[in-house]
């Protein structure tokens, strides 16, 4: 659902005042925190939705990494998780056994139990996961900690909602697919355990908003504004050629309608180049707000732990004008 | 002579449909040629203008009522353009579009014609002399499968392959295939290329002729 709608209906409900809810609805964050006692807390997520690539265990595989990333944005470590799978009865029940193999693949490479799950009959295959996690309540890293002087690294490439609209119009290059469903099936575990070691400020995953969308949650959550610069954003191979082609999924362009007014982008920026920065990313990477000294050390450990795409994109600055400048 | 200017109704299809039909359309028309394109949402509007624009056509759109018009008048360049992020860089010869007139060649085999190879490999060099020697040089020649034998260390027609690619050809290996026969490391002419930009260049090509 796109981020207007989406707020319109939110808006509506009543919120929570219990003082053992340390994240609920008020900072748009990744998940509910609930602090159960002193030293745990209860990390709570959900996201499921509709295929983004034809192999149906990869889809499984994707659509778990993608639900458990939100456990490992708050810097938890996933410990239950529930299947939802909506499934057509034209389709033979055999795909949907693929489904959910790969997603208790990758619930497994997480070092989680699948306990159960539910499964309803509809036009068209969702599947996702509810999952719950566990982390100290003094270790939860939430959206709203990044500080004027902090470092922004983004750990993955950006591009994956534009490959997957190529991929549908059999336009992607090879190299580019391969590309984006590596890193869709890629676990945040490393990325949420080094960053824990770097004692990271603030954190969020890049998933349906796009980059910009979920970076305006962080700064609104924290009081400041970011600053990109857009030439360090690190892309998967194709995305600049496949986005100048047109090749731009709806979800987009509302992303960009709904932020326009609080993004104040270099005026060089050609069109194309901005729908990148808006473009919605399945199982995206963590945008991590980090003190500007501890940045390298950042980047060297999630390089050590496989992470070379990492990329310092940017950095926090003191509330100004626009929630979000991007510069060439 | 001029053509009636075409009109294409994209309404009601979903993101990439209309940039897909748009491209077809664009694909099969002259330069300077006209079509219309109907459109019904905002974001088939964007990205139709994104891909016309990007790929050298001029654009127009107009709104009645929610749906789209857009008069697209077709550039001289088919072709999908490099894309500038900041200065304009200065167009290498490789990067030039195709002049009208002249012939892209996608070369499959490093031999001509089905049948005993000596000769295949004859009638190749034969082809090759022959094509270097044209007064308009071909557009562009794309080797792939074997055909990447020709491109590379070793191949009988380096020298009329070089000569071409000075006089402004552009010569392009499928990187798939050198890697297969191992053979990327000898590319002795031209450049490297992928599937997507070889399909690119046969999309927007004047006339392919295909040697197999």
């Amino acid at each position: 659902m796109g981020p207007a709608t989406l707020a319109q209906v939110l808006r509506q409900l009543p919120l929570s005042q219990d003082p053992a809810l340390l994240v609920g609805l008020h900072t748009a964050d990744d998940a509910a925190v609930y602090k159960i006692t002193e030293d745990l807390a209860l990390i709570h997520t959900a996201d499921f939705f509709t295929p983004v690539v034809d192999d149906p265990y990869v889809f499984g595989q994707i659509a778990a990494a993608n639900a458990l990333s939100d456990v490992y944005a708050m810097g938890g470590r996933p410990l239950l998780a529930l299947n939802i799978a909506c499934f057509p009865s034209c389709l033979p029940v055999e795909v949907l056994g693929e489904i959910l193999r790969g997603g208790a693949e990758k619930v497994r490479e997480a070092g989680a139990i699948i306990a159960g799950g539910h499964t309803v009959q509809d036009d068209e295959p969702k599947y996702g996961l509810s999952v719950a996690g566990l982390a100290h309540p003094r270790e939860i890293i939430t959206n709203a900690g990044a500080r004027p002087g902090d470092l922004l690294i983004l750990t993955k490439p950006l591009g994956t909602g534009i490959i997957c609209t190529a991929i549908k119009a059999e336009m992607a290059p090879p190299e580019a697919s391969r590309a984006a469903i590596e890193q869709m099936t890629a676990l945040n575990a490393k990325a949420s355990f080094v960053m824990k070691e770097a004692g990271a400020h603030a954190c969020t995953d890049i998933t349906g908003f796009g980059l910009l969308g979920h970076a305006a949650e962080m700064a609104s959550a924290g009081g400041v504004s970011l600053v990109f610069h857009l030439h360090t954003i690190p892309l998967l191979p194709g995305v600049m050629e496949l986005a100048a082609m047109g090749l731009i999924p709806a979800g987009t362009y509302h992303n960009r309608d709904f932020l326009n007014e609080q993004v104040s982008f270099d005026p060089a920026i050609p069109p194309e180049r901005r729908a990148i920065l808006f473009d919605p990313q399945t199982s995206g990477g963590l945008l991590i707000a980090v003190a500007g000294e501890k940045a390298d050390f950042l980047l060297k450990r999630l390089a050590e732990e496989g992470l070379g795409e990492a990329r310092v994109i940017g950095r926090v600055a003191e509330k100004g004008e626009s929630l979000l400048r991007v510069e060439t | 002579m001029s053509q009636a200017p075409r009109e294409l109704n994209c309404k009601g299809l979903a993101c990439p449909q209309p940039v897909l039909e748009t491209k077809k359309a664009l694909d099969e028309l002259p330069a300077e040629a006209e079509l219309t394109v109907l459109v019904d949402n905002p974001v088939a509007k964007e990205n139709v203008t994104l891909f016309a624009t990007n790929a050298g056509h001029r654009v127009e759109a107009t709104e009645n009522n929610g749906e789209f018009i857009l008069r697209i008048t077709k550039g001289r360049a088919g072709l999908i353009q490099e894309r500038k992020g900041g200065p304009q860089p200065q167009d290498k010869p490789d990067e030039n579009p195709p002049a009208r007139g002249r012939t892209t060649y996608l070369i499959t085999s490093n031999l001509f014609g089905q049948g005993s190879p000596d000769l295949g490999q004859v009638l190749m060099k034969s082809l090759f002399v022959s094509l270097a020697g044209q007064e308009v040089p071909p557009a562009a020649l794309i080797f792939i499968n074997t055909g990447v034998y020709l491109s590379t260390e070793g191949s009988p027609v380096l020298e009329q392959l070089q000569k071409m690619s000075a006089g402004g050809t552009t010569v392009l290996s499928c990187g798939t295939c050198l890697d297969y026969y191992k053979l990327k490391e000898k590319l002795a002419a031209g450049r490297v290329s992928n599937m997507y930009e070889i399909l690119e260049r046969l999309n927007g090509a004047e006339k392919v002729i295909t040697i197999a």
